[in-house]
């Protein structure tokens, strides 16, 4: 059984020609994807479709077999923080909190992201500093705010709070876009390394086909997108 | 339920932005503080005015138009037409329920200033607003009778404005000072005493003794000198100096109770036609005449607020393109587009909310600063105290406003985020 599944789904914004229309796939729990596409091929547009923001106009997506598109707009929200933690290309953080407690962030508007955060330490920021320690990111910058990193530790904060309360989905959108190619890996590793320990579904979005020999599978849009052709 | 988590997001926000938003406070704190400020001076002159006259209970004067009356008792203003006799005043002064009555006699001017003819009643009984009596800065009062006949106690303006000092000596002029009329040369008054300031007409007046302005009409008859007879100032002491009618009296009485069977007493009575006026509710009437401009001083005042919470809709308004990474972060952290709108929402309230609480700072501020000194100059008493119902209501529209123009920010950053969802396009 998938814990996310895409399910005959189309998908075009308004006014325009349709953007996707793709084939049946799913992607099992604790599986890493990697999907790849053209620049403007609809990668993005097909995250925010897997994060319930985006409603499809047929077929539809489920995770953790809930069909997104029944339930309700703010139902979607609350599922979303629930379920998925999320890292995009930069500008992650919010800039003037500090490190900490832009990690807690979901655990501020999840119950249950609070709760199994608590499951592994003490305190919830005993279970940020976990993380962030294995992110590589010392100490000494929790406090500051996140506006005082740098781009790649930015990033690796923005991992660590997808990954907090263990989200059964983390989906990524071309995270290391704006990483040099050494720290690129460094932060895949890293990545990969954390899902794989918290039994997260990873989908990672990137155009750069280098960083999909780490994947055990790797996706093209262009090919599972029947609306590219049109 | 999320927005117990947003609101301390948003205060961190705004702390961010302090520097911007501290700006657009300030400018709503000051047109809160103006349009407080209005409202409290409006109700100042409103009360100094309506309160000119204090403490007494009925103003009496030959039947005719009541605030004409009040025109010339209160303000000296005009000339009455007709005046009431001194026997009636004597029977009134007399009646049991009257406790004081204060006699006045209008015409004569000094230099454009109203002299008063009254007696020292006057400066024991008279009150204003807020029952304040009469205080003299300097010297004494005339006293009644025929010993201090050409004294005369000048109010604060008149002594200021023409440079009197105790010891000086003026001359009235018969009528209401159009030049060309006749003077009272012949017997010039000293000044004895000059009022402390009030903020009402007394200011403008020189009071005499009605005793002292019979003496500079002894010699006068239909409003010009008898020719050929004049009678030296001190001969004067020598006639009979009894008024033969005054234009008002101003009466207290023993109890507020009394007021109308006394009122009833005067207007049905028998000797001459009388009219009895209740102060208060005539200064009232004749504020709803004089006091149009008020309204619209407010209603400027109510358009300079309008004009703070445009700059406060503006600066969010503006500052919402920055924040399209923010609302998106917040958005894949579990936050609603509406969500989103309250929380643009709820900072534009909360600005709202602090300028007025800063405007209302300021004006207690201003009112501990410069009250004291209004009040000695204008007369115009700026309470200092908790916001009345009227300005409660005017603070309670502010924050209504303040609200809905809110909304507007709130509703741009609803759509925003619902178009954008987490990838914002910058
Ligand atoms: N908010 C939007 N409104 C209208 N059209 C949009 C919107 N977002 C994306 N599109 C359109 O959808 C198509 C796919 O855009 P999308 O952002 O998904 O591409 P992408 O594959 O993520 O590209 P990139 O690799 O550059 O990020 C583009 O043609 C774009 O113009
Ligand atoms: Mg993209």
């Amino acid at each position: 059984m998938a814990l996310l599944e895409i399910h005959r789904l189309r998908y075009a914004w308004p006014g325009q020609a349709p953007c996707l229309n793709l084939v049946d796939l799913g992607v099992a729990a604790g599986e890493p994807v990697f999907l790849h596409g053209p620049s403007g091929s609809g990668k993005s547009t097909l995250l925010n479709l897997l994060a319930g923001v985006l409603l499809p106009q047929a077929g539809g997506v489920s995770a953790l077999d809930t069909p997104l598109a029944t339930l309700s707009a703010a139902a979607r929200d609350r599922f979303r923080v629930d379920h998925m933690g999320l890292v995009f290309q930069q500008f992650n953080l919010i800039p003037y909190l500090p490190v900490l407690d832009n990690v807690l962030l979901p655990c501020r508007f999840s119950p249950r992201r609070r709760a199994r955060a608590l499951e592994s330490a003490a305190d919830l920021a005993g279970a940020a500093a976990r993380l962030l320690e294995h992110l590589d990111l010392a100490p000494d910058l929790w406090r500051r705010p996140a506006s005082a990193l740098s781009v790649g530790q930015q990033q690796r904060v923005a991992a660590a709070r997808a990954l907090i309360g263990r989200p059964e989905i983390v989906i990524a959108d071309e995270p290391t876009s704006a990483l040099d190619v050494e720290r690129q890996a460094a932060f895949l590793d890293l990545l990969l390394a954390e899902c794989a320990a918290a039994g997260a579904a990873l989908v990672f979005v990137s155009h750069d086909r280098r960083l999909a020999a780490r994947f055990p599978r790797v996706l093209a849009l262009g090919e599972i997108n029947r609306a590219e052709a049109a | 339920m999320n927005l117990l988590h947003l609101m301390p997001l948003a205060a961190r926000s705004a702390w961010n932005r302090r520097a911007t938003l501290a700006l657009t406070v300030l400018a709503i704190a000051l047109s809160v503080c103006l349009l407080l400020g209005v409202e409290r001076l409006r109700q100042g002159v409103k009360e100094g005015f309506t309160q000119s006259v204090s403490g007494a209970d009925l103003v009496v004067g030959a039947r005719g138009s009541p605030l004409q009356l009040m025109l010339y008792a209160v303000f000296h203003l005009g000339e009455a037409t007709h005046n009431l006799g001194w026997p009636s005043v004597q029977a009134l002064s007399a009646h049991p329920a009257v406790a004081w009555a204060i006699p006045l006699s209008l015409g004569d001017s000094h230099r454009g200033y109203p002299v008063l003819g009254t007696s020292q009643a006057y400066f024991d009984h008279f009150r204003h607003g807020d029952r304040q009596a009469l205080r003299l800065a300097k010297g004494r009062a005339f006293r009644d009778g025929p010993d201090d006949l050409f004294s005369a106690v000048l109010g604060a303006e008149v002594a200021e404005a023409l440079g009197y000092r105790l010891g000086d000596r003026l001359t009235l002029s018969h009528g209401s000072g159009e030049p060309g009329l006749a003077e009272h040369a012949d017997k010039p008054f000293t000044v004895a005493g000059i009022l402390a300031r009030t903020g009402t007409p007394v200011d403008r007046a020189v009071h005499i003794s009605l005793q002292g302005l019979e003496a500079i009409h002894l010699d006068w008859q239909g409003g010009a000198p008898i020719p050929g007879v004049s009678i030296p100032a001190q001969f004067a002491r020598k006639f009979d100096l009894t008024p033969k009618s005054v234009t008002a009296v101003i009466l207290g009485l023993e109890s507020r109770a009394a007021v109308f069977s006394v009122q009833r007493y005067v207007n049905g009575y028998r000797d001459e036609p009388l009219m009895a006026v209740l102060p208060g509710v005539a200064l009232a009437q004749l504020w709803e005449v004089v006091g149009v401009g008020e309204q619209a001083l407010l209603a400027v005042s109510g358009l300079v607020v309008a004009v703070g919470l445009a700059g406060l809709v503006a600066v969010v308004l503006a500052g919402l393109n920055e924040r399209r990474r923010e609302l998106a972060i917040l958005r894949s952290v579990g936050a609603g587009p509406l969500d989103i709108l309250w929380l643009l929402t709820l900072e534009g309230l909360g600005l709202t909310l602090a300028g007025a609480a800063l405007g209302v700072i300021l004006l207690t501020g201003l009112g501990l600063a410069a009250g004291p000194w209004i009040a000695a100059h204008y007369g115009i008493v700026l309470a200092v105290a908790v916001p009345t119902a009227g300005e409660a209501t005017l603070l309670g529209s502010v924050v209504a406003v303040g609200l809905l123009a809110s909304l507007l920010p709130g509703w741009r950053a609803y759509r925003l985020s619902l178009a954008d969802g987490l990838t914002p396009r910058i």
